[in-house]
């Protein structure tokens, strides 16, 4: 199975796996264990298979790997190398930890893909049942060709990843363990880094200015869940902290929000009042005193905490939508970099006036000319409501279209002349209507209550999948021409077995049936005619290469 | 569509109406007809501006001799723009029915900040600064100085303003602020003069309260309006402390230093001026004696020179002799001051009605009461006199002085507290002079007596009965319009017990108890669950919310509640709050779904609506009484009992249960939208609450829902936002919450709809 050009990262020796000594390898693509003094693997995981890893704790004598697959099964590795086991394992782990997001976003994204469009399309369903099921080819075979298809035809919405916010709540998702002894444990996943390095850029920062050199990454963690910076509530200790500066650096980019000031002129706080007392009149002028000095600890911290919520939604928001909001950003630029309010003032009134516009908006009394949807006509809503929803997505064509594709045609019905220049001679025309009319020469083959009479249902819809499934294959075979590499070859010739194995195994059992009920046989004619085409191609391919070939 | 309302023809700008319209509009034009004035509550989001715009607009046209002018005062700028917008939107329906062209002036008016075009002085920030920058530009004086030396720096606006848009008056149209600034840069006009000069001869203005209510400005901008006004207070559940605000002053030691550095500079101004120019202070001198009439023909652009409201008489009599002369005057003032810091420096709480003070300043220092009633407009005729050109720092002296024309001129319904510190505190000395109105109805009296009709108008005026008493006047119409609805849009739940069964309140004695806060959060936490899009929280106080948010904070419930939604909480601080604001949007927009957390009284309940997804919840923690503690407050309470007959604690659940409105209110904007409002305090089961609820709120809560726990809000939530979530159509609304022109002329809906307006 290994094949040649497999890169190895990582090579473990002295790893147990069931009670016998081996070598953990770590490739590209799997990771593969094979036990001492032989050459073959007895393990080996594709990394997408692979759901997540897990490690022994610390202070365990055994220092083991746990891989748990996505069917539920795992496998433990067990380092049994004294001096360096320790290392050894966080080699792996911290390798595998690398390794497996990525697969895994791969892996998902396929799959995701597969299944959409498998149940989005009925017939695609039933063609992947009649091919793949039944064995006619292998799943790789049938997807190949098709999601090569899908990015062609439509690139955007499936080459483009879609970005994923980033909870609210992932730090509380960082749930604290006692470790039985005075400790504390928290459990990070990439994921979790990866919201606080998103969410807080000014940590990412710190951590790409100290980690590896300075700290570990271990040590940096534990730095920052100790830090003032991650518990606001707690009153600055000292300043050798190294997040005190992340700290300063949010404050500033809070501040420069705030200055920058808000878009909506509806929500400005600072332009609601439009005539404020002077200082010195009104009832409640004896606002309590700003000046820190005044504030308790207590009322410090809790600001601090308020803050802390506003700076952290802040930002959990702009994570999510920095993409969209590029466009906006450069018009507020350009319109505050300029300093005269006289400019700004020229960017703010449409903002302004849509916004006043949709405030003085009154939907229900203005007549409504919206399109007219079909409404859901409920009998009992509280069966809507609360009972169970079965889950299907389907596309209605709204009675509004249809009455407006009737009038369009009646429109055009109306409005048609016939372009008497251009029709058939009068010759052309009397010979066509003799071929078509009954006794013709058109109309020998087949009568008119042709195949739906004829024909039982059931045999009907097994013919229909007979010309999928059929047209499916002819569809690759026929992609392979002109045959110019050894791969196409290679396919050339396995769809031509795959043809003849759909010939055995599907229609020719279904010829029988027809035959069996009497019914004319001619049904299939054209689909053996569609295959023979093809082998009469596959045998002049053949041929001539031999003759090349010889 | 046109409308028949008693008589008089309605160009209603919509092809359909809602029933309570059709009553607002009859209620408002009985209002207009008996030429008095008018209560009318009805719930935000039925469309009260444009009923009152409809009929108002409609009346001046058919009697343009009986009402000359429609002054429309709203509480914020965005108001002030959403009432021009709609106001454009009915003349543009009145040209296109009649064909005719508009022939009506209406313009917005707000303060230099929002209007100026000048480039130098629009970039300054806060309004203060733009009038002192303005002022220093364009004052009288200061202009008269340039002829002398051109190199002054003038402002190019106002002076071809001055020259030729005097001449000719503002063209008919609909000015919104931005179309003022248009048409200022177009011409070349200064637009905020032009808009002070144009409300002259306007037929609407918008502006905001303070225009007519604060007497330092009402006295420049709106002395001369038409006495055949209609004047409307839109949103004036809040009018009352809008009155109080403008009336009272607070001197501290600071003002105290300000004043004295005031006090020297005009005393060195005044003994140059003594070498130099002689004549100029004989002159003033003359004018004085003469009597106050001349001096108080002000230019007007003389801003900085108000004065508070000043009885007629003193402005026939002439300036008493004693501060006559610049050095006595002046002389006078440092006395005075003097003795206001000899007052500052008590060790313990004074409170002293005017009268006593008086008395007091007399036997100390021998000032009289007559000289101190002429102290403002003295000072403002010496500052022009001296011509000092930096206006702005003589706040301090003109605060002084406005103080000393206030408690010499009412000796009644205002109130003298000497503090030595805060009560939070007590070690620190920081002594405030508050000199505190206790009566509105001073501050509004001159506009009920000046104009023809003054309606008060709200979606929350209940208990309507008290604001003709707190404010003085008598009447015609008083009504409270209910919502009709198609579906019940709103519901409001009170939630008094948690699930542990602990009663859930904010009263002063369980606020530090942890099952409080926790069931409070375990209220929010399950809501965050269950709720689309946004929620917002309201709470009692700054310093409550605080508390709970770090008590939160501790037991880890911010954390699961982030699991669901996004959090923003309200500061202190405006445009942080703004900040929180936006994204708090911008998160219920994208579906990402949030919370803001914010107070009762502050900016955010006062002045931001929450439409449609922004807020499908309200929560209203604890009941929002103010802090009773106040020794302003006890005053105030004290004197409505002894002069309105209000008890005490009527009007502290008045004033709760308004804010409480307001706050809940702000979820449900119209029809089509729909809220949940949760009541979460167990005082707002008692009847005596619940009555002061407005009636649109009221009929909605069921006995059912009085005592609620979080889980069987929770259940009764799930119900009503599933039903509401179904497609909501205009044809269930018509008939029932929306009529047609057709439907409106029957006999039998006219009937239907009489029924719905209240007589209260």
């Amino acid at each position: 199975m290994a094949s040649l050009s497999e890169e190895v990262l990582l090579v473990v020796k002295k790893v147990r796996q069931r009670k016998q000594d081996g070598t953990l390898y770590l490739m590209a693509e799997r990771i593969a264990w094979g036990p001492e003094g032989k050459d073959r693997f007895t393990v080996s995981h594709l990394y997408a298979d692979i759901r997540c890893q897990k490690i022994s704790p610390d202070g365990k004598a055994k220092i083991q790997l746990q891989l748990i697959l996505h069917t539920g099964e795992s496998t433990t590795f067990h380092f049994s190398n004294e001096s360096s086991a320790l290392k050894d394992r966080d080699a792996a782990k911290e390798l595998l930890q690398q390794l497996l997001p990525k697969f895994k976003k791969k892996a998902n994204k396929e799959l995701e893909e597969k299944n959409r469009m498998l149940q989005e399309d009925p017939v695609l369903f039933q063609l992947y049942k009649d091919l793949v099921v039944s064995q006619v080819i292998s799943a790789d075979e049938f997807w190949a060709n098709r999601l090569g298809d899908m990015n062609n035809s439509d690139p955007t919405p499936y080459n483009n990843k879609q970005d994923v916010g980033i909870s609210g709540a992932f730090l509380a998702d960082i749930r604290p363990q006692t470790d039985g002894c005075n400790g504390l444990r928290y459990n990070l996943t990439a994921d979790i880094i990866e919201s606080i390095f998103r969410t807080y850029p000014a940590v990412k920062q710190k951590y790409g200015e100290n980690v590896p050199h300075n700290l570990t990454e271990k040590e940096f963690w534990t730095r920052f869940f100790q830090s003032h910076y991650f518990h606001r509530d707690r009153i600055n200790t000292g300043t050798q902290d190294i997040f005190s500066e992340c700290a300063k650096q949010d404050e500033k980019g809070l501040k420069s929000m705030v200055v920058q000031g808000v878009k909506n002129p509806l929500v400005d706080l600072l332009s609601l009042e439009d005539k404020t007392l002077d200082e010195g009149y009104g009832v409640s002028t004896t606002t309590p005193s700003t000046s820190n000095a005044n504030r308790t600890v207590k009322e410090s911290s809790n600001a601090a905490i308020i803050k802390r919520f506003n700076h952290h939604s802040a930002m959990v928001l702009a994570a999510g939508s920095r993409k969209g909001e590029t466009p906006t950003d450069q018009a507020s630029e350009t319109s505050s970099t300029d300093g005269n309010s006289r400019d700004s003032d020229f960017f703010q009134p449409p903002v302004k006036k849509v916004r006043l516009q949709e405030a003085i908006e009154y939907e229900d009394l203005q007549r409504e000319n919206r399109l007219k949807t079909v409404a859901l006509n409920l009998k009992k809503s509280d069966r809507y409501a609360h009972g169970p929803v079965p889950l299907q997505s389907q596309h209605y064509t709204t009675s509004q279209d249809i009455i407006n594709s009737v009038n369009h045609i009646r429109h055009e019905m109306v409005n048609y002349k016939p372009n008497l220049t251009q029709v058939l001679s009068s010759t052309a025309a009397s010979s066509a209507i003799t071929a078509l009319s009954p006794g013709g020469v058109l109309m020998m083959t087949g009568t008119q209550q042709a195949i739906n009479q004829m024909i039982p249902t059931e045999v009907q819809g097994e013919l229909k999948h007979l010309y999928a499934a059929a047209g499916e294959l002819l569809r690759h075979f026929w992609s392979c021409f002109p045959v110019n590499s050894p791969f196409l070859e290679e396919k050339v010739m396995k769809m031509k077995t795959n043809l003849e194995r759909f010939q055995m195994t599907k229609l020719c059992p279904f010829q029988e049936k027809i035959q069996r009920q009497y019914l004319s046989t001619n049904l299939t004619g054209h689909l053996e005619e569609m295959l023979q085409t093809a082998y009469s191609k596959f045998h002049v391919w053949q041929t001539r290469r031999m003759l090349r070939k010889t | 569509m046109k409308l028949n309302i008693d008589g008089l023809l309605v160009y209603f700008p919509y092809d359909y109406i809602y029933p309570e319209q059709y009553s607002y509009m009859l209620e408002l034009k009985r209002t207009l007809d008996a030429k008095g004035h008018g209560v009318l509550e009805m719930p935000s989001g039925t469309g009260k501006t444009i009923s009152l715009l409809s009929l108002i607009v409609a009346y001046q046209k058919a009697f343009p001799l009986e009402v000359t002018k429609l002054i429309y005062c709203s509480r914020t700028v965005p108001e002030i723009e959403k009432v021009v917008e709609e106001l454009r939107k009915l003349m543009e329906f009145y040209c296109k029915q009649t064909g005719e062209s508009n022939n009506f002036l209406a313009l917005a008016l707000s303060s230099r900040k929002n209007l100026c075009i000048h480039p130098e002085v629009s970039s300054l920030r806060f309004g203060k600064e733009v009038d002192g920058k303005c002022h220093s530009l364009t004052a009288s004086y200061i202009r008269a100085q340039r002829h002398s030396d051109p190199n002054l720096p003038s402002c190019r606006f106002y002076e071809e303003f001055d020259s030729v848009g005097r001449q000719v008056p503002l063209p008919p149209g609909i000015y919104n602020l931005d179309d003022l600034k248009d048409f200022g840069r177009r011409k070349g006009w200064c637009p905020y003069y032009l808009a002070r000069y144009s409300i002259m001869h306007a037929n609407i203005v918008v502006y905001s309260y303070h225009y007519l209510l604060d007497p330092k400005i009402a006295d420049l901008v709106s002395k001369e309006l038409a006495k055949k006004s209609v004047v409307v207070f839109d949103e004036a559940h809040n009018i009352d402390n809008v009155c109080i605000d403008s009336m009272s002053v607070n001197i501290t030691r600071r003002t105290l230093d300000r004043c004295q550095n005031n006090v020297d500079t005009l005393q060195n101004t005044i003994s140059k001026i003594k070498e130099t120019d002689a004549a100029k202070l004989k002159e003033e001198y003359r004018r004085l004696v003469e009597g106050l009439k001349e001096a108080n023909v002000a230019r007007e652009t003389d801003v900085y020179l108000a004065n508070p409201v000043l009885p007629d008489e003193i402005l026939q009599e002439a300036v008493p002799g004693t501060i006559r002369t610049a050095e006595h005057f002046v002389g006078f003032l440092r006395r005075f001051m003097e003795y206001l810091k000899s007052r500052l420096r008590v060790h313990h709480v004074v409170q002293e009605s005017t009268p006593q003070f008086l008395k007091d300043i007399f036997e100390k220092v021998c000032i009289d009461r007559k000289p101190l009633r002429f102290c403002a407009e003295r000072l403002q005729s010496l500052l022009r006199t001296l011509e000092i050109a930096d206006i702005a720092d003589f706040s301090a002296v003109t605060l002084i002085a406005n103080f000393a024309t206030l408690v010499s001129t009412y000796s009644q319904g205002f109130t003298i507290i000497i503090e030595p510190f805060e009560d939070r505190t007590p070690t620190i000395a920081n002594p405030v002079l508050h000199f505190s109105c206790m009566d509105p109805s001073i501050a509004i009296k001159p506009v009920f007596q000046r104009f023809q009709s003054v309606v008060i108008t709200s979606g929350t005026l209940s208990p309507l009965d008290i604001y003709p008493r707190i404010l003085d006047f008598r009447p015609v119409t008083m009504a409270s319009f209910t919502m009709t609805l198609a579906r019940t849009c709103l519901c409001p739940l009170i939630v008094g017990r948690g699930n542990d069964q602990v009663a859930l309140s904010s009263k002063f004695e369980t606020r530090e108890d942890f099952a409080v806060i926790r069931n409070y959060g375990n209220l929010l936490l399950e809501m965050s669950a269950i709720v689309p899009d946004g929620i917002v929280a309201f709470f009692t106080s700054y310093m409550y919310m605080e508390n709970i948010v770090a008590s939160w904070y501790e037991q880890g419930i911010l954390e699961n509640i982030q699991r669901n939604k996004l959090i923003f909480i309200e500061t202190p601080d405006a445009a942080e709050t703004s900040m929180a604001l936006e994204k708090y949007q911008e998160a219920c927009e994208n579906g990402r779904g949030a919370i803001l957390l914010s107070v009762a009284r502050g900016k955010v309940s006062e002045g931001i609506d929450f439409v449609h997804h922004f807020g499908r919840a309200v929560i209203m923690f604890g009941v929002p009484y103010v802090y009773t503690q106040s020794r302003i407050l006890k005053a105030r309470l004290e004197y409505l009992r002894d002069h309105f007959q209000i008890r005490e604690n009527d009007f502290l659940t008045f004033d709760a249960m308004r804010h409480a409105a307001q706050c809940v209110g702000r979820a449900i904007r119209g029809k089509t939208d729909y809220g949940l409002m949760i009541f979460a305090d167990k005082r707002y089961a008692r009847a005596d609450k619940r009555g002061k609820l407005p009636r649109w709120i009221q009929e909605h809560i069921s006995d059912g829902s009085l005592n609620l726990t979080v889980d069987e809000a929770i259940q009764l939530s799930k119900h009503f936002l599933r039903q509401m979530a179904q497609p909501f159509r205009q044809e269930d609304q018509l008939g029932l919450s929306l009529l047609t022109l057709e439907q409106l002329e029957s006999e039998e809906v006219l009937q239907k709809i009489a029924k719905i307006a209240h007589q209260t």
